[in-house]
């Protein structure tokens, strides 16, 4: 198939390129039926605990981007904080890691309770 | 491709599929199928606007690269400019988008709200679209999670349990499935039934492997795609002639990474790890231990040969994920087999009680109806 010489196999076994593809199929159902000719920017809301890379998600995103009408459109990517319920301390904390210890008792009772969201917030379209 | 993942395009393949086939492989083709449609007439609305229209085009394009360039602070204003300066000629057909609540004030710029009209366009092109901000709001996955759903929907309507297994490539999974289905057989005679779903990149050996315990299995390789996504599944469950009150084993794709994203519609995923692998495993993928409801410990046979730090790892583990359950087997010698039994069987209980309840709540609804009907005579 052609469009394998673009360059989408470079992604294998890359989570990103994964989510990229997500995003341009997000991005492709809003705009289906509209007048649109080109879409020249996408607003990313990624949490923290999402597990991205997001340098891996911009790469990913050019190259699966390319050929598409959002090809060269300006990726903007909101990070939000990761959140935790401890169960020790029953109190709502930030975390940056999934793994990481609640920031008053230092136990590891926290359950991720936020920012593992990835979500296309918005494009810009002519 | 697949339908999320751009690595495996055209590659997914189902068993059973006919490769002679043009469509073969559904949905995946047709999928790409639809891209390039979908860009075709993009491209020929492009053209078109060119040939009639070359140099709003050329203008359009220009801002579209100056953005792309990243410069957009300054370029903002200048196109600010130029909408103002468009301004006296406001236009009406604006109103005829339907995103027209997304004026959106993007990166506290007040002054570029995209007003429809007023756009570079709007002078020379009438009809052609505006530059404007269109509100998404929607997850990344929520095709594949849509999808999920559907498959949830259809197993828990069948009182079936769905497991979906994940882990690395080489922890044991295959051979703890296949003895898994084993004792599943020997304890009830053969009164559980079990399908399975096989995913690999390549190869239907797995498959091969679990057909020969005598339950139906079906392979699903991914190509170059390197997990199951839930479009997959409803495929594979169309094929598989699944029982209701069944047991059904995902056996995703070895893979610690991508598979914690995507739901299958499964009841729980059971992350696999052997104790051939590293204690800290549980720290460096932690989306999906924290994805998982329990842990199968796999290999603990080999424990006094290893220095594997068993406190650690289960450390690691719960650190992640506090409410992890864990269990720890050895599908060679068979330790711990009952308890991950048991478990399965506890989750198919519930799976059949839900439908249980579901169909009594319908037979009586019916029977309300009934008597309603037979009341007004």
């Amino acid at each position: 198939m052609p469009a394998e010489d673009t360059g989408k196999s470079l992604g294998c076994c890359m989570h990103e390129m994964a989510l990229a593809e997500g995003i341009l199929q997000v991005v492709e159902d809003a705009v289906r039926g509209q007048r649109v000719t080109r879409v020249t920017e996408i607003r990313l809301e990624i949490g923290a605990l999402a597990g991205v890379e997001l340098e891996a998600l911009r790469f990913c995103l050019d190259v699966v981007l390319r050929d598409s009408l959002a090809e060269g459109a300006r990726v903007d990517l909101d990070l939000t904080p990761g959140e935790g319920w401890c169960l020790g301390c029953g109190e709502r904390v930030t975390i940056s890691e999934l793994f990481d210890a609640c920031p008053l008792c230092g136990g590891y009772q926290v359950q991720a309770t936020g920012g593992t969201e990835m979500r296309v917030k918005e494009i810009r379209v002519d | 491709m697949c339908t999320t993942c751009g690595c495996g395009q055209g590659e997914t393949r189902i068993e059973g599929d006919d490769q002679d086939h043009a469509h073969a492989d559904g949905d995946v083709h047709e999928h790409a199928h639809e891209h390039l449609h979908e860009h075709g007439h993009e491209h020929t609305h492009a053209d078109g606007t060119v040939h009639s229209h070359a140099h709003t085009h050329s203008h359009t394009h220009g801002h579209a690269h100056s953005h792309g360039h990243g410069d957009q602070a300054e370029h903002t204003h200048d196109h600010e400019s130029l909408h103002d300066a468009a301004a006296p000629h406001g236009h009406p057909h604006a109103d005829t988008d339907p995103h027209a609540g997304a004026q959106g004030r993007h990166e506290q710029g007040q002054g570029q709200d995209l007003h429809y009209g007023l756009g570079p366009a709007h002078a020379h092109a009438p009809g052609l679209s505006q530059a404007r901000m269109v509100q998404i709001e929607r997850d990344i996955l929520s095709k594949n999670d849509a999808y999920a759903a559907d498959n949830r929907r259809r197993l828990s309507e069948r009182g079936i349990y769905a497991v979906n297994l994940v882990s690395s490539p080489g922890s044991g999974k295959t051979t703890l499935l296949v003895e898994t289905i084993q004792r599943i057989r020997e304890r009830f005679n053969g009164r559980v039934p079990i399908a399975v779903v096989e995913g690999d990149q390549q190869t239907t050996t797995d498959a091969d492997r679990i057909r020969a315990t005598g339950a139906p299995a079906i392979q699903v390789n991914t190509g170059k795609g390197c997990h199951l996504d839930a479009h997959m599944i409803g495929h594979a469950l169309e094929r598989l002639a699944l029982a209701d009150d069944s047991l059904l084993l995902i056996e995703n794709v070895g893979n610690l990474v991508c598979p914690a994203a995507f739901d299958l519609g499964e009841a729980c995923k059971v992350v696999i790890l052997s104790v051939t692998e590293g204690e800290d495993k549980p720290l460096k993928y932690p989306n999906m231990f924290d994805a998982a409801r329990l842990m199968l410990l796999n290999k603990v046979d080999l424990l006094p040969h290893l220095r594997f730090d068993l406190d650690a790892c289960l450390g690691y583990a719960r650190r992640v994920n506090p409410g992890l359950q864990v269990l720890q087997v050895s599908a060679t010698t068979g330790q711990g087999m009952d308890a991950w039994l048991d478990w399965l069987m506890a989750g198919l209980d519930q799976a059949r009680t839900a439908r249980a309840q579901d169909l009594a709540a319908l037979r009586r609804r019916i029977a309300e109806l009934e008597a309603q009907l037979a009341a007004r005579g």
